[in-house]
């Protein structure tokens, strides 16, 4: 098994074709939580899976912290670090814009954690990375650009 | 069944720094292996950390998360002794648990 980083980055770019095979029966998503949102993590765009999640009318604010390489030498893996400054903030979502499926996942800190979290991702090309934090119902965001040197893709 | 993962948790004051590597392929459905053939999809879509069973943290991802997912998060009202439990789940079903006793800091 090769995992070599333009398949890699191949996969990221090409995962277009996945929706059509879900719907085709010819993988199964899981089911593991009734939370885990399908209609949004299938979102072609950052827009519409904002929309799937009800944060369409995020209003842009500067507290919220995003820690990511400007020039990501890897796009296979991008460290970012999320970090909330609003007062209440119960969970943070990560949407890498340009990715074929934007929404990359949401962060729930309600139930005891502070509202930080590391993780790293697949970038296919150059992208802003949005993120929205929610605190008391209302949902903040704020974007930071990431560039990839050596896309797979001619970035 | 999956590799173990590989926890570390940190008292900060009544904080614990989690950092956690998961072994997972995260493959997006679309790679190729030797043959040529599609390596279908299979990633981590739910995660969730206990502390001393009661849940603190929960993620929900997507295959964009990169391959052996690493994650750092950090958990209040935690002290030494304590046990943090993680819990992953792909959408296979497949799923795995691995516990550690948080350590005072440094």
């Amino acid at each position: 098994m090769h995992h070599t980083r333009r398949s890699v980055l191949r996969g990221v770019w090409a995962v277009g074709a996945l929706a059509a095979a879900v719907a085709a029966g010819l993988l199964s998503p899981g089911r593991a939580f009734a939370a885990w949102n399908k209609g949004a993590f299938e979102a072609k765009s950052a827009v519409d899976a904002m929309r799937a999640l009800g944060m369409a009318n995020a209003e842009d604010s500067k507290a919220i912290e995003i820690r990511a390489p400007e020039i990501a030498e890897n796009g296979a893996v991008v460290p970012i670090d999320i970090t909330s400054n609003i007062p209440g903030t119960t969970s943070i979502s990560v949407f890498i814009e340009k990715n074929p499926f934007p929404y990359t996942g949401t962060f729930d800190f309600s139930q005891g954690s502070v509202p930080y979290v590391h993780l790293r991702v697949k970038i296919g090309e150059s992208s802003p990375v949005r993120v929205v934090a929610t605190a008391g119902g209302k949902h903040y965001t704020t974007v930071k650009e990431v560039k990839v040197t050596i896309g797979g893709c001619g970035g | 069944m999956a590799e173990p993962m590989k926890i570390r948790a940190t008292l900060q004051g009544d904080v614990a720094d989690v950092r956690v590597l998961m072994a997972h392929p995260m493959e997006t459905g679309q790679r190729k292996d030797a043959a040529g053939k599609l390596v279908p999809l299979h990633f981590i879509q739910t995660i969730t950390a206990q502390l001393n069973g009661k849940t603190v943290f929960t993620a929900d991802v997507s295959q964009a998360v990169s391959r052996n997912p690493v994650f750092a998060f950090k958990v209040k009202g935690a002290k030494a002794g304590d046990k943090l439990s993680i819990t992953w789940q792909d959408n296979t079903g497949d799923k795995r648990t691995d516990e550690v006793v948080i350590r005072a800091g440094s």
